[in-house]
């Protein structure tokens, strides 16, 4: 560590910013915190793509850096937290069961991307090895809270969450993918953004709440009468 | 030098706890006492006469004492000004921990003798948190001595500011947890709240019920050192400069003042969290430390992924 260059130690401090935002998703369980930590880990995603940028000297790394710290840092947020007012659920909180083993898988599959990873690391020079293992870190961990949440709405974020641990993949790993790749990307997340707003309409119309458990029930009356002949 | 520095912590412990009462009082639009309060507090319950249980044995009256004197070794061995102190050869983190829990012990012993309800309240309370706390205070700690390869405080600062101003992923985990235990042993919001008087959630309050006179002066007085300790502690680990490396006496003003801007700051903090952050319900305080605790687990996996390079 001592003798890292100043831009590395900052892409460690960034990745590590990443990983903590990850446990903030997980452990968090009002959605209005969820989303301005969904922010944050975009906009670190964004500075790890900028910082490589620079120090790579490369411009289109610089185009796509902008593009997901304005996507994933500014745009998507916003429209979350947009949804959040229009279905009234700023102030819902979700009732999380078996939080503390939750969190303890999670710091498990972080040791589990690091046995993975360790290989191809130790293969690489730099930080960047390293940073291969958050990035999967984040995505397992993004899939553990779709898994876990029962709100649509985290269940986005989780989704998110991903997609910003596969951009940390490819920034740390490729230097970062071809620009026109990098923005079908960008606007595939934001095609999906919308969609997503249109699914939490209809859930909210057709089972009036947003806990996506509540859909495998065939109708509304169907627990009520197995209760009644067991 | 040991005992001049002996004293200085031990009369400055008052005065930060002063601080952040008149912080917070500030906060809540209150004049609030001044920081000199705590101190006046003190005098005047040494004058006072301590007044014993008749069911009490000789537990209860030595348990300030031994607290006292525990929290005070642990403190002696904390670079305060230097680096070099007289007894940073001999002492690590494990003992420093040791220590405090000896404090906690005589404590804990000493609220449960007289046989009251509110002793055993409190101190089965107390046991349950620092029985979660203590793991992710020790664990935090060793995640920070990987890094200067050695458990010695003396050796960890002073390989700190060797290495001068780096950013270490693992340091703002442990910064984290660490903050969170200091919290919770020091009785503060959210876990404990120093000021309540109302059984259902008391902590440290219900144990220290008993004591009076000048039993519960030295019992209050070792509350207010252990937290002048744990803000020495993250100052030296989190933010080590100014940090005298010989004892001249030029060193010494400047790392004086030094220390007392990062303890004022750290004030600040503790005020701010105290003022903004609700008191939880008891039985979510484990749910917190498990959080700390995972902070401090991904700071060890961020020390070995991210700084440790094979």
């Amino acid at each position: 560590m001592t003798s890292m260059p100043l831009a590395e130690q900052g892409v460690a401090f960034l990745a590590g910013l990443v990983l903590l935002t990850s446990f903030v998703l997980l452990s968090q369980t009002r959605l209005v915190p969820v989303i301005y930590a969904c922010a944050i880990q975009g906009m670190c995603v964004a500075l790890v793509a900028l910082l490589r940028g620079i120090v790579d000297g490369r411009g289109e790394l610089l185009v796509s850096a902008l593009l997901t710290f304005a996507l994933k840092g500014l745009c998507i947020p916003w429209m979350l937290d947009r949804q959040l007012d229009r279905l009234a659920l700023h102030r819902s909180a979700e009732v999380l069961d078996h939080q503390g083993l939750v969190l303890f898988s999670g710091a498990a599959l972080v040791v589990f991307s690091y046995w993975v990873v360790l290989p191809l690391a130790q293969m690489a020079s730099s930080i960047h090895g390293s940073v291969i293992m958050v990035s999967l870190a984040v995505v397992l961990l993004g899939l553990l809270m779709m898994v876990v949440r029962h709100q649509a709405m985290a269940q986005v974020v989780g989704f998110m969450a991903m997609e910003n641990g596969l951009f940390l993949a490819a920034v740390a790993a490729t230097g970062g993918m071809p620009l026109v790749v990098e923005l079908g990307i960008a606007f595939d997340v934001l095609l999906a953004m919308v969609l997503f707003g249109i699914f939490f309409l209809h859930i909210r119309e057709n089972i009036d709440s947003m806990d996506v458990d509540r859909l495998s029930a065939l109708t509304e009356e169907s627990g009520v009468v197995e209760k009644q002949w067991p | 030098m040991l005992p001049l520095q002996i004293l200085l912590f031990a009369l400055a412990a008052p005065l930060l706890n002063g601080w952040v009462d008149m912080l917070r009082a500030r906060l809540q639009n209150r004049r609030g006492p001044s920081p000199l309060q705590p101190w006046r507090n003190l005098r005047r319950l040494f004058a006072k006469e301590p007044v014993v249980p008749h069911t009490a044995s000789w537990l209860f009256r030595m348990a300030p004492y031994v607290m006292f004197a525990a929290t005070l070794l642990a403190s002696s061995a904390l670079p305060m000004l230097t680096v070099q102190t007289p007894l940073a050869s001999v002492t690590d983190v494990l003992v420093l921990t040791g220590f405090l829990t000896l404090a906690r012990v005589a404590l804990m012993i000493g609220s449960l003798d007289p046989g009251t309800a509110f002793g055993g309240l409190g101190a089965s309370r107390e046991l349950m948190l620092s029985a979660l706390a203590e793991p992710t205070l020790l664990l935090g700690l060793f995640s920070l001595a990987m890094t200067a390869h050695s458990s010695n405080l003396a050796v960890l600062v002073g390989h700190l500011l060797d290495t001068g101003m780096m950013l270490r992923p693992s340091f703002l985990f442990t910064l984290l947890a660490l903050l969170m235990v200091a919290g919770v042993e020091n009785g503060r919001l959210p876990a404990d709240n120093t000021t309540t008087h109302l059984e259902l959630t008391m902590v440290h309050e219900a144990m220290v019920l008993e004591w009076s006179g000048r039993h519960l002066a030295l019992v209050e007085w070792s509350g207010h050192m252990k937290l002048l300790f744990y803000g020495i502690l993250l100052a030296d680990l989190f933010a080590p400069w100014g940090l005298a490396d010989h004892a001249s006496p030029a060193m010494l003003a400047l790392a004086l003042l030094c220390l007392m801007g990062k303890l004022a700051a750290l004030g600040v903090v503790l005020a701010l969290t105290e003022a903004l952050l609700p008191k939880m319900r008891l039985f979510r305080a484990p749910g917190m430390l498990n959080l700390a605790f995972l902070l401090a687990v991904l700071g060890l996996f961020s020390h070995v992924i991210l700084e440790h390079n094979p």
